[in-house]
């Protein structure tokens, strides 16, 4: 008898792939014998756009990368900019920085157990985690105007200082947070039905997950003890305590584990950074690099003049180029940028952590069952917006 | 990262063009016969273990620079927490050799840069493009690919924007 594999075709419109991702996988029965991602369905071509646009309308395009951690993109390019200029960034700053990115990355990770819980079957889980999200999406829409695409990081510092009653906002969300993560874990953690999907599936090894350019949680899971927030701190992260969860089997549980106790550390480290804000300006001095307040802007000419020049010359960056990486929720998001000391930048590149690591699908999901395909996209966590820019 | 700077110029004297310490970083050019020995260097020897490859990207410096395209990888070392930046200059005729044998991530980023600059790597095992479409002609982050503009496409501006249009139906509908 002659032996047959199959080929499906899964995607790109397909509920399970987290937006338009396409898996081309070859099936011998039901078990995979390979799997080749195929992306580029999102291309937008925002690195060319950047290249027409000054540095600070940059930013807004930033967002729309990762859009479920839009702030976690904002910083690592207004960092890599302010790297360039040689910044010093007020603490002020920092922290609030600190806070909106940490919160991001709950909001993430909210995002992405509700969803990948759903696919696996607890659809339960999507609604809980979304009546989470919503609170801080609405902190989102208190600091910046807007819910999803915040653009809130300005280079040198915040568009502006955060509004009255912030830190009220914020401590509701650290009171009741901690109580719905258990909430969640009493649902999953040792429930037997989440076990079977996800105990052993997608196993990879630790040198194999660094080989394959993995990070984040991912590469976590398998052992690995890499967070940049902590091997080279970044605006301020030396200040706060915090731990980082490491798995030891590499697997989808594992992975679930780490981001989930990823949260409660996300949480401790805003109670930190809220309790220890300090006051101060909430963005370089000087109107070269930041435009003037608007009151004065309306009442003397000097300001006048430089908020002219600011919106319409912008300002110019030093002649270099320089790569700078943060822990974003995903991984490591890196941004590379070269000047040729003009206000647009000549080239900006991204290292988007969701591209690296939906890479190395083949190398999980080989050898496994089909149905455990849909619980390895999930735990890999790609938002495709990032993966093809 | 001065002693670490010292220690790849003494061991390694040949292989760096330029090796120096910018902005906090360890920034080097290397020409593209020395990269991939030099980095299984990085890579393997104890005390330096660069075992992470982060990010390679390209840029375009047409009419700048006597070899048109920049390759830049950056390496990080997760045992030290150290990095360091390659840079190799590649002109458009030129192969750069594929990083693919000593790291898997370097698979995706370098058909990214294929696709996107049209540098080629010699024996990368599958050099296609990945974001575009296979059959879109030219690469687009070259500087002399232009930003078009596509005007968006109603019935009542068809005739202007496509006059050669028929529908599937025949006609101008």
């Amino acid at each position: 008898m002659r032996h047959k594999t199959m080929t499906l075709n899964f995607g790109p419109q397909h509920p399970a792939t987290h937006g338009v991702l396409r898996v081309e996988v070859e099936l011998d029965g039901e078990t995979v014998m390979r799997a080749r991602p195929i992306v580029g369905y999102l291309h937008t071509g925002i690195e060319k756009t950047m290249e027409t646009k000054k540095y600070t309308q940059g930013i807004t395009l930033t967002d729309r990368m990762d859009y479920l951690a839009p702030m976690s993109n904002n910083l690592v390019y207004v960092m890599a900019v302010e790297k360039l200029l040689g910044l010093e960034v007020p603490l002020r700053a920092q922290y609030v920085r600190v806070i909106l990115t940490e919160l991001t990355r709950v909001n993430s990770h909210l995002v992405w157990l509700g969803t990948h819980a759903t696919d696996i079957g607890a659809m339960t889980m999507l609604l809980y985690c979304f009546r989470e999200r919503e609170k801080i999406l609405q902190i989102y829409e208190f600091v910046s105007g807007v819910r999803m695409m915040s653009s809130y990081f300005r280079i040198g510092g915040l568009a502006k200082d955060v509004p009255q009653g912030f830190d009220t906002h914020v401590k509701e969300i650290l009171d009741t947070f901690p109580t719905k993560i258990d909430e969640y874990e009493g649902l999953l953690t040792a429930n037997p039905i989440w076990k079977n999907r996800t105990v052993g599936v997608g196993r990879i090894s630790p040198e194999a997950a660094v080989n394959a350019g993995l990070s984040g949680p991912l590469l976590r899971a398998s052992g690995v003890d890499w967070d940049i927030r902590k091997s080279n701190p970044y605006s301020s992260y030396g200040d706060f305590e915090f731990d980082v969860p490491l798995g030891s089997h590499g697997d989808t549980y594992d992975r679930y584990k780490c981001r989930v106790e990823e949260m409660r550390q996300s949480l401790e480290i805003i109670r930190q950074a809220l309790e220890g804000l300090p006051e101060g300006p909430h963005i370089v001095e000087g109107y070269k690099l930041a435009p003037p307040p608007k009151g004065q802007v309306l009442r003397n000419m000097e300001e006048l003049i430089h908020h002219f020049k600011f919106w319409t010359d912008g300002f110019s960056v030093p002649e270099g180029d320089t790569y700078h990486s943060i822990e974003s929720p995903k991984g490591e998001i890196g941004c590379y940028i070269v000047s040729d000391g003009s206000p647009q930048p000549y080239r900006v590149h991204f290292r988007p952590p969701s591209f690296v690591n939906v890479s190395a699908l083949d190398m999980l999901a080989r050898g496994g069952m089909v149905s455990d395909l849909i619980a390895i996209i999930g735990s890999v966590d790609i938002v495709l917006g990032e993966v093809d820019r | 990262m001065g002693k670490l700077k010292d220690r790849l110029q003494k061991e390694r004297p040949d292989d760096f063009v330029t090796l120096m310490a910018q902005r906090g970083e360890l920034v080097a050019t290397v020409s593209k016969d020395r990269l991939t020995d030099l980095s299984r260097y990085l890579k393997e020897t104890p005390g330096l273990e660069f075992n992470f490859l982060s990010m390679v990207t390209a840029s375009d410096y047409l009419g700048k620079r006597e070899k048109r395209f920049e390759v830049v990888y950056s390496l990080f070392s997760i045992t030290h927490h150290h990095r360091i930046m390659l840079k190799v200059a590649v002109d458009e005729d030129e192969e750069v050799p594929s990083l693919t044998g000593l790291w898997q991530s370097a698979d995706w980023q370098e058909r990214e840069i294929y696709d996107m600059f049209g540098i080629r790597f010699a024996s990368h095992p599958n050099l296609a493009r990945i974001l575009l479409d296979d059959d879109w002609v030219g690469h687009p982050l070259r500087k002399d690919f232009p930003i078009t503009y596509e005007p968006p496409e109603f019935s009542h501006n068809r005739d202007r924007i496509r006059p050669d249009y028929t529908s599937p139906r025949g006609g101008r509908a």
